[in-house]
């Protein structure tokens, strides 16, 4: 078991298993077919580490979300859907396009959250791999088991 | 974050709950980059990134709804991305049921744009900077858009100061008429954590250097060195053009909102070296690595030695002079096959203005002449539906490639498979 420590741009509790991107989380090509699948899974042909892979319900452990500014909206819809992530860790500062999701998630939405958190640094990412189990604080704490 | 009196009003209900909202968003979202104030967006015109009614989104439209409904409309008149859908473009009678499906939204969303400020009905394009549309910027202006190709062109080749925002945060921007200050609305945002040296030996293809660019850099700020050497040191519309497709490929592979290109855009003309930061970091580009590039792109067609079925160019919009260049390219090159259309249903896409200006030439009858169908939509937003996915679809876009299961080809590959070779 690892604890990292981050900073909540969106609070929430969570325990969900860890699916793992080292490189950027190109949020259009990856769940824009979100809508027509039972559970959301990656589609971006360009990220060998998530293609295919379930993302509905999992904690997406990633560097940042990069491409189409659509990315906030996409996030949005996601988490008002239910077909979200069960939340988002972030290893670097968080952009903005992944910002401006869980911040709209935060305000406009009563019933749904998406737990958010970034600057956990680049040994969160080094160390947390498929398949572990997460758990995140209100705090900002995430603790990696496996 | 400092506000205003009157920002703090807004905040406090002032102005309605749904307004209220709209303000807490825009500090919210401020404060997660350090932001301590807002300031006055001061272009014309805002530009949007959602201009397609996918019945999926409905999260967003009822949102919007709500907008209308409490009179929070957007202070500035704004353009929007292309529309995603034409019948003109070949496709089976499934794949148009299917359609009709997917953006069954658009004309409740549309009639929304129209209230919320929408500046017209041609103003639907990802190349609202040109001429023939007229949201330009000037420098220096503050702007609330989104669309990663606009802003990146804005804030590049234009001077203008604009983050990547998201859709939904764009348009309470251009509602609430001033954005939190940060990142690249800033002199220290502004400045360039990689140094790219270009040591090719030609110019490179536009859409595989942006793609290399943006992998690399991901969100940072890049000095391109060399390619003045290839695109001059002057603005022209050949330079433009090409800054056009170079940036949404950063854009699109990667998250770069700001490039500088040594002697000729303009803070790189003004300030040269000094926009660079200490210790940046050095990316050195050559023919080898443009090919590793090129040869890492996957292909996920169903069959991969599929013929193609559909040729799209024009993402993001082709500009007059595109137009024009690519009908003499496959006038001569049909001539060249024996040929006298082009072998693959071949699409070229650009905004309504341009499709105008373009039809009051000669080049539109000999375009058509050749097969080509020229349209106004969004070939990404199109192929978004599932009887699309894993088609097999060519392009040179780059942003094309990266949202949809099209594969890429560089232009002159294009040319080739388009007019001689069919495959």
């Amino acid at each position: 078991m690892k604890e990292f420590k981050g900073r909540v741009i969106a609070a929430g509790e969570v325990t969900a298993e860890a699916v793992v991107t080292k490189q950027g989380f190109n949020t259009l090509a990856s769940m824009q077919m979100m809508f027509i699948q039972s559970k959301t899974k990656c589609v971006d042909q360009s990220n060998p580490d998530l293609y295919k892979k379930l993302l509905q319900g999992k904690a997406l452990c990633l560097p940042q979300t990069i491409g189409s500014t659509t990315g906030g909206m996409f996030l949005y819809s996601a988490v008002k859907a239910a077909k979200a992530p069960a939340c988002l860790l972030f290893s670097k500062e968080i952009d903005s396009l992944a910002a401006a999701g869980a911040v709209l998630a935060d305000v406009w939405s009563d019933d749904a959250k998406m737990p958010t958190i970034d600057k956990l640094g680049d040994a969160f990412l080094d160390y947390v791999q498929d398949g572990d189990k997460i758990t995140v604080k209100a705090d900002g704490t995430v603790i990696v088991e496996r | 974050m400092e506000l205003t009196k009157e920002q703090q009003a807004i905040l406090n209900g002032e102005k309605g709950e749904t307004m209220a909202k709209v303000m807490k968003t825009l500090v919210q979202y401020g404060e997660v980059f350090g932001a301590e104030k807002m300031v006055p967006v001061t272009s014309d015109y805002g530009h949007l990134v959602l201009s397609f009614g996918l019945t999926f989104l409905g999260p967003v439209f009822d949102l919007y709804q709500k907008l209308i409904d409490e009179g929070c409309l957007a202070g500035q008149k704004f353009t929007c991305d292309p529309r995603p859908y034409d019948k003109n473009v070949p496709q089976s009678l499934l794949q148009k049921a299917v359609a009709k499906f997917v953006f069954g939204k658009q004309t409740r969303y549309e009639a929304q744009l129209a209230k919320l400020g929408l500046l017209g009905e041609d103003s639907y394009t990802c190349t609202c900077y040109l001429d023939e549309i007229g949201n330009t910027p000037k420098k220096g202006d503050v702007l609330s858009w989104a669309e990663s190709s606009a802003v990146v062109y804005a804030n590049s080749v234009l001077g203008a100061r604009c983050n990547r925002n998201s859709g939904i945060i764009e348009l309470f921007g251009s509602i609430a008429g001033f954005v939190p200050y940060f990142g690249l609305l800033t002199d220290e945002g502004r400045k360039a954590d990689w140094i790219v040296e270009l040591q090719t030996t030609k110019c490179p293809d536009a859409q595989i250097l942006g793609s290399a660019i943006g992998m690399k850099v991901m969100e940072d700020v890049p000095y391109v060195k060399g390619l003045d050497r290839y695109l001059g040191t002057e603005l022209t519309d050949a330079a433009k053009t090409y800054l056009k497709d170079f940036g949404a490929a950063t854009a699109s592979n990667g998250a770069v909102g700001l490039y500088h290109i040594d002697n000729l855009t303009p803070e790189a003309k003004e300030q040269g070296e000094s926009l660079i930061k200490e210790n940046a970091k050095v990316y050195i580009i050559d023919d080898a690595e443009l090919q590793r590039v090129k040869d890492g792109y996957p292909c996920i067609w169903k069959n991969k030695d599929a013929t193609p079925k559909m040729c799209f160019l024009g993402c993001p919009h082709m500009t007059l002079e595109q137009l024009k260049d690519w009908t003499d390219k496959i006038e001569a090159a049909l001539g060249d096959a024996g040929n006298e259309k082009v072998l693959v249903p071949t699409v070229f896409t650009a905004s309504t203005g341009v499709i105008k200006e373009f039809n009051k030439t000669p080049y539109a009858d000999r375009l058509k002449k050749t097969g080509v169908i020229v349209s106004y939509i969004c070939p990404l937003m199109f192929m978004d539906n599932p009887l699309w996915q894993g088609q097999p679809v060519i392009t040179s876009s780059n942003k094309l490639r990266t949202y949809t299961t099209a594969r890429f080809y560089n232009n002159d590959e294009i040319l080739r498979i388009i007019t001689k070779e069919g495959k």
